[in-house]
């Protein structure tokens, strides 16, 4: 086979990989926006909080150590205790369901039927103050996350890829790291399904996403709903925190990842969760696949920041629900 | 005469028991408009209750109140012998009390199935955490329901488009679904608002049957709505007429029938 040949299915490979991480963002933004029409702006966020309350807990952090230290003169900073992994999740797990019934108790409580864009702006706010409190708890230094996932190359699959091509080419090179990624993001989105197909829960989640009235009528409870639908968010948002902070460090562009979010679901549309995945797929592909053909060699490279926005572009002009969206109609 | 005494045999043979519902003196106002003014009846065990009345009568807020959609200023609701505190339209729910909308509010995107299912909510006492490991218990209970959920398709004669998603449904059998969903709640008391409106005179008889049956075979208490007066002179054992906001008339339909002040209402009165 010719080596560009293969190195071209390397690229697609690895942005099918890029593509998991951000369907895995999208997710989060699916979930919330089906069931309660907003348009949640600090899912990015959640996914800084998440990763950075993992890492502050795996290291024995001690919270707000920083004003602690500010306001009484102290010089505290650790426990001096290391968390494993598996309990540190459990806990952050724990965290991010107390944010969800804080986030319903004292957010959404309090605007319930007001405007779309009031939600949205409600949602901002919260991006906002989440990112400040994220720093203020655990500080605003750049940690590595290491929760003993493998990284780097697979050297198993370089080894036994590398027959394929001629002298230069020495196999595929597949981040371990990414190969995690999707296996997590598999069982994440068919743990999904199963449970909003066949638990009563997952049953009264689809029937508030299509009809408040309807749902009130049968005795389910808006609140108990929206709670759960803002943990289930913010447990993926931990997972896509988990996954972006392993491989990039924990920072705060990590929140920016929202942002490469919104193409995916103008691709796949805001409600549907098939389309979260399918859009990012080919966001990942697409970004990696334009910059090798045309965007390294012609355009002087750098393509993949705008190129996931200008797809998102075209499919707003000319189908703006996405693949997968409720269609939009027009009643007259 | 009928409210004096605690049960009664109807004419077609079935008991009615004592008051199961009560509403006391309840007036309803959006801002300055009233909508219900200091209107009280009663609603016994096992009956079928009508509501009648002209448009914009308040018969609709009627059975949201009943619901706990609206909360009345003023008044008292009583339910089974107990003061009803203002309470949340999905607690009222779980009361027993289910009910079907004017306007059809079923979950589109799910099958029939799922939204017959949906009905159970209120009778699945499993967790979240039993729920999503599907172990034992919550497996358990998912199938006993689904039996019961069966039960009510194959009743209403729907088991036809049991798969089908409930959006591609035409207008008629949207009705009936929604029929199956409130009656898979087994509520004490089911409300219907205008079950039959916008169907043909096949679909209305269809409805009425399956109306008759719910209250014959379930024991179900029932208070509807609707505007087909040979309707609801059939089918139901007592009347409230309302007009305005007020009630102009109470009883069997025949009296109803005879009441001046309801043909005034639907006939209009000459003023001079």
């Amino acid at each position: 086979m010719p080596d560009q040949f293969l190195f071209a299915i390397e690229v697609m490979i690895n942005g099918l990989m890029a593509g998991v991480l951000y369907a895995l963002v999208a997710l989060g933004f699916v979930l919330i926006f089906k069931s309660s029409g907003i348009f949640n702006y600090a899912q990015g966020v959640f996914a800084l909080f998440a990763a950075l309350t993992l890492v502050g807990l795996q290291e024995g952090q001690i919270p707000f150590s920083h004003l602690i230290n500010a306001i009484f003169g102290t010089h505290i900073h650790h426990f001096g205790w290391h968390i494993h992994s598996v309990i540190a999740i459990a806990m952050t797990v724990a965290v991010m369901v107390l944010l969800a019934i804080l986030v319903e108790r004292y957010i959404l409580r309090h605007l319930v039927n007001q405007p779309d864009i009031i939600l949205f702006m409600a949602t901002i706010g919260l991006a906002y103050f989440m990112e400040g409190f994220g720093d203020l708890m655990w500080g605003s230094e750049i940690k590595t996350l290491d929760i003993g996932l493998p990284q780097g190359g697979s050297f198993w699959i370089e080894e036994n890829t590398a027959w394929l091509g001629g002298e230069n080419f020495y196999g595929f090179f597949i981040d371990r790291l990414d190969i995690v990624a999707a296996i997590v993001a598999a069982i994440l989105v068919l743990a999904l399904t199963l449970f909003s197909q066949y638990t009563k829960q997952g049953r009264a989640l689809r029937a508030v996403a299509d009809d408040h009235q309807a749902a009130l009528s049968v005795g389910i409870s808006l609140r108990y709903i929206w709670v759960l639908v803002w943990a289930i968010a913010g447990i993926v948002a931990l997972v896509a925190g988990i996954m972006w902070g392993s491989k990039s460090g924990v920072q705060f562009s990590l929140s920016l990842i929202a942002l490469k979010a919104l193409p995916v679901l103008m691709l796949g549309g805001f409600t549907s969760i098939p389309g979260a995945i399918v859009g990012g797929l080919i966001i990942g592909v697409g970004e990696k696949l334009f910059e090798f053909t045309i965007g390294a060699p012609f355009l002087g490279g750098a393509t993949e920041n705008w190129f996931a926005y200008v797809l998102a572009l075209l499919f707003l002009v000319f189908r703006p629900q996405g693949l997968f969206g409720d269609k939009i109609i027009e009643r007259v | 005469m009928k409210d004096t005494i605690d049960s009664y045999v109807t004419a077609d043979g079935r008991t009615i028991g004592g008051v199961m519902m009560e509403m006391k003196n309840i007036t309803l106002r959006f801002g300055g408009v009233v909508a219900i003014k200091d209107i009280s009846f009663d609603i016994r065990e096992g009956e079928i209750r009508a509501i009648i009345g002209p448009n914009g009568a308040g018969k609709s807020s009627m059975l949201n109140v009943i619901s706990g959609f609206y909360h009345p200023q003023e008044g008292e609701v009583w339910f089974r012998g107990e003061r009803r505190p203002t309470m949340k339209p999905h607690n009222v729910a779980r009361q027993g009390i289910a009910r079907t909308f004017q306007n059809i509010a079923l979950f589109n995107g799910m099958s029939v199935l799922d939204n017959v299912m949906t009905g159970r909510l209120t009778q699945m006492k499993t967790g979240i955490i039993a729920q999503s490991l599907w172990y034992g218990r919550a497996q358990k209970e998912e199938f006993q329901n689904r039996e019961i959920v069966e039960k009510i398709i194959d009743f209403l004669e729907i088991q036809h488009i049991r798969k089908t998603p409930v959006g591609r449904l035409p207008y008629g059998l949207k009705k009936r679904v929604e029929l199956a969903r409130a009656l898979a709640a087994e509520p004490k008391l089911l409300l219907l608002d205008e079950p039959m409106a916008g169907m043909n005179v096949e679909e209305k008889e269809d409805m009425s049957r399956f109306i008759l049956d719910a209250n014959d075979e379930f024991g179900t208490t029932i208070a509807l709505i609707e505007h087909d007066m040979g309707v609801v002179m059939d089918l139901s054992d007592r009347v409230v007429v309302m007009d305005y906001g007020k009630k102009i008339g109470d009883g069997t339909p025949e009296e109803v029938r005879n009441n001046q002040a309801v043909i005034d209402a639907y006939l209009g009165v000459a003023h001079d």
